[in-house]
């Protein structure tokens, strides 16, 4: 197997499902390439799961719940009948159910897929937008975010993302922009009345992150005074009122109207259409290019990205105007991608999803198993510790407990493949040549077929992409 | 009958032979005094864990989010006639009242622009740039001590413990134990590997430590797990052959909404933090006598409340020292006012003072490192910056 193969599969790709390194040797750039440009398949994982319009109800569903349910208590409390259960374990059982379906679907798609760098790319991109279930009230929206904003656009341009992740309803409510208002508004009697968020001014939160993390980068040439002005631009973008009118909304009395001057420019526009023509250039600015660069490097080739290989793809991007495909494609033409196979440690996520594809068997895990064993490794899914997103470099992952957890895994994952499983085969279909002596030799010796899988899939090799 | 622990610590023998690079955990640490650093990463809002109650345009500044003068209806907690503690942190103010809490205000990193992420690699590598270098200081320290380790609660390690010296970390598991004999056989595979060679090591002796003390049951994620690593931290820093450094990682305070109220992220935080403390403490047992507890974030928040009940990215903020050998019981503070003319661009608090003096009088005091290595090693570039004096016994 040709080194090439091993760092398309394993790096650009989800990690090898049988069969697919030997198809990828005969031109792994190609093989790539294909997977940029398709279409993205139907996954009938993802056909069930309700779309954001749905989701934003299910928080004011679980208020009304605990409205009841403390009603309830009440009246039992005053019969003399036990209490039943806490605020918290109710929110739980009302949310945990849609989140491990979403994982689940997720993790369905991601150990199947034809196009696993299709795949990867979308993960990438959905972590760079980053939306977390931190906050409980998008607790059951997150998912719809990478379905939503994220995979409509993997193969389209940057701007129609950054527009559509600054106005889907998870962005929002995450970064508190449903909460900025011009200043001086009175909250709503609604508001007031339901003890609810009430907003009467500035929040500056969703402008900062699209400035910081979403484009320009935090080097990128902005100043406190063009974060306010931003949040002062987006004052309206919000989201309608879940059971009535559910999704994104420009409430144009809530708007702070007047021109802004931001990077030096000045925006006359009115209503959506500033907020619209502010992220249209946040994109085509070059800052952007670079700062969405280094981090498609560092993701792709080396945690130490390459100068000449971010300027090769910042280029692309600012060449096409964002447009994604070439940039991607810019990616795959580094040549120092291809120098070093096994480049990036495996985050927890690449980790368990490699183990998925390289064993079918172990798909039929519960995704709620999965679930778990991601947030013992350090990376409970959807929950992104802030909205910087997850981090991309192996001394953020390689901690000493995280390892273990690894470890712990491999063995749970072994002992369910029984003896079927070849470890030596499944190290070479996966890995070819960049199996080490000995790693082979350890896997030879082993004391049964189920110690070598498992030494094989805790092996420094397999750890690696 | 051979328990895992006979098993591991003959391992430990067989690592030794190899020359694995050890933790040292299990040797003579060298010393008795324990450091605790707890991270809040997210910007605590100072003015709501600290009200300045006394200043006189606290309540006009804050709002809806002032808390009142001692001695009212969900009032501050009397430190002094200026400052209380958030209502909250009922715990916390035990400790005040026996001398074992200082509470600082207007304190700061060098870091004076607002975004989370440098703000928190800044204060984490321990340079006055963000990303000045890729080894924490609380690491370096430990390189320049001989005998004491470094442990980080959770399975991760944040970045001021990463660097030249060996830690580890640990977290509860919900997964069985592995083989011990899968986990010799590995030990040969991780044996010249750069980057599991280490954490590997460390994690066997970790988990050695750990053997027989916690059930094998998970923490649950999110912040409730604070309180769960707080009490695995004292249980580790109370073996008289476990490290004598660790580091929570405590995340959930960048509060731009909906500061107050029971519900809020704040309030849930702060019942949190004053859990953990405790937790901590009792868990110590007498080595509490022994031990600093540092709790700092990466900023504070903006003095005027936000437009959403909540405060924006700001810059000072506060830092809360606990444990036996703290002289406690006082806020330092050489108080900037939050008048317009006194805050920081307009909108923050005024820092007056650096954190890396608070972080450099705990070095000294609990692993004794040395003027010359805190302000050239440890903090580089730091002479002007001298350890704050009396802060600890």
């Amino acid at each position: 197997m040709n080194r090439e193969a091993v760092i398309a599969v394993n790096r650009f790709g989800l990690g090898a499902t049988p069969g697919e390194l030997a198809a990828a040797n005969h031109d792994p750039r190609g093989w790539l390439a294909a997977q940029a440009s398709k279409p993205a398949p139907d996954y009938p994982a993802l056909a069930g799961l309700a779309p954001s319009s749905e989701a934003v109800k299910e928080f004011p569903r679980w208020l009304m719940k605990v409205r009841q349910a403390r009603a309830d208590a009440k009246a039992m409390q005053e019969s003399g009948q036990p209490v039943p259960r806490g605020v918290e374990e109710n929110f739980r059982d009302h949310f945990l159910p849609i989140m491990v379906k979403e994982v689940g679907a997720r993790l369905a798609v991601a150990a199947t897929t034809p196009v696993p760098f299709q795949e990867r790319l979308v993960w990438f991109w959905a972590n760079h937008f980053t939306v977390s279930a931190e906050k409980p009230v998008i607790f059951a929206v997150v998912g719809t975010f990478e379905r939503e904003a994220i995979r409509p656009n993997v193969g389209g341009r940057f701007v129609d993302m950054l527009l559509a992740s600054s106005k889907h309803p998870a962005m929002i409510l995450y970064l508190d922009n449903n909460l900025s208002v011009k200043p001086g508004t009175k909250p709503s009697p609604i508001a007031e009345r339901l003890n609810l968020p009430r907003a009467t001014g500035l929040n500056e939160n969703l402008a900062r992150e699209i400035l910081e993390l979403h484009t320009l980068g935090v080097n990128g040439g902005y100043t406190q005074g063009d974060v306010t002005t931003f949040a002062r631009v987006l004052t309206g973008w919000t989201v309608g009122r879940p059971l009535v009118n559910p999704g994104f909304t420009f409430i144009a009395a809530r708007h702070d109207a007047g021109p802004r001057t931001i990077l030096g420019k000045t925006y006359a526009q009115e209503g959506m259409a500033q907020g619209e023509a502010v992220l249209r250039d946040l994109a085509a600015h070059p800052s952007t290019a670079t700062h969405v660069a280094t981090k498609l490097a560092r993701h792709f080739i080396a945690d130490d990205p390459p100068p000449a290989a971010v300027e090769r793809i910042a280029r692309a991007f600012r060449d096409s105007g964002g447009d994604l495909s070439t940039v991607h494609a810019a990616l795959l033409e580094c040549p120092e991608a291809w120098e070093t196979p096994l480049a990036k440690l495996k985050s927890p996520i690449d980790y368990v999803v490699s183990c998925l594809r390289g064993l079918p068997a172990a798909r039929q895990a519960e995704p709620g198993a999965l679930f778990l064993a991601l947030r013992e490794m350090g990376q409970r899914p959807y929950f992104a510790p802030s909205p910087q997103g997850w981090p991309d470099t192996a001394q953020a992952w390689a901690g000493a407990d995280a390892l273990w957890k690894r470890i712990e895994w491999s063995g749970i994952l072994a002992a369910r493949a029984g003896s079927g499983i070849d470890p030596l085969e499944l190290a070479r279909e996966g890995y070819g040549d960049a199996v080490s002596e000995a790693t082979r030799l350890a896997i030879a010796r082993a004391e049964s077929r189920q110690q070598g899988l498992a030494l094989w899939l805790a092996s420094p090799e397999f750890q690696r992409r | 009958m051979a328990t895992r622990r006979d098993a591991l610590q003959a391992l430990g023998g067989l690592i030794a032979v190899a020359g694995l690079p050890g933790l040292a955990l299990a040797a003579a640490p060298g010393t008795e005094r324990r450091l605790v650093f707890v991270f809040l990463r997210g910007g605590l809002d100072g003015l709501s864990a600290v009200p300045a109650y006394g200043d006189p345009d606290f309540s006009s500044k804050r709002g809806a989010l002032a808390i009142d003068a001692p001695g009212t209806t969900g009032g501050a907690l009397k430190l002094d006639g200026t400052f209380g503690l958030n209502p909250l942190l009922v715990e916390m103010h035990k400790l005040y009242e026996v001398n074992e809490l200082a509470v600082l205000h207007a304190v700061a990193s060098p870091y004076r622009e607002r975004s989370h992420f440098d703000a928190q690699n800044l204060l984490e590598n321990g340079t006055a740039k963000p990303f000045g270098r890729e080894a924490g200081w609380l690491n370096v320290a430990l390189a320049e001590t001989a005998g004491a380790s470094g442990l980080a609660l959770g399975s991760n390690v944040p970045l001021v413990l990463r660097g030249p010296a060996t830690v580890s970390s640990w977290s509860p598991s919900v997964l069985p134990a592995p083989d011990p004999d899968l986990l010799e056989r590995l030990a040969q595979l991780y044996r010249d590997d750069p980057l599991l060679a280490k954490p590997f090591a460390a994690a066997r002796e970790a988990q050695g430590l750990m053997e027989g003390q916690e059930g094998r049951r998970g923490m649950g994620g999110g912040p409730q797990a604070a309180v769960a690593l707080a009490k695995a931290a004292g249980t580790f820093l109370a073996k008289r052959d476990g490290p004598r450094v660790a580091t929570i990682d405590f995340g959930g305070w960048d509060t731009h909404a909906n500061q107050i109220g029971e519900y809020s992220p704040l309030t849930r935080n702060l019942r949190l933090l004053d859990r953990g403390v405790v937790t901590l403490k009792s868990a110590l047992g007498p080595a509490w006598k022994q031990t600093a507890v540092l709790i700092v974030t990466e900023f504070g928040r903006t003095v005027a409340i936000n437009g959403s009940r909540g405060t924006d990215h700001g810059t000072a903020g506060v830092a809360l020292v606990a444990g036996g050998v703290v002289r406690g019981g006082r806020v330092i503070a050489d108080w900037p006012g939050l008048s317009d003319r006194a805050l920081h661009e307009s909108r923050d608090l005024r820092p007056t003072l650096d954190l890396r003096a608070v972080f450099k009088a705990a070095l000294a005091a609990q692993l004794g490192l040395g003027e010359a290595a805190l302000e050239t090693k440890v903090f580089p570039d730091s002479r002007g910056v001298k350890p704050l004096a009396g802060l600890f016994a």
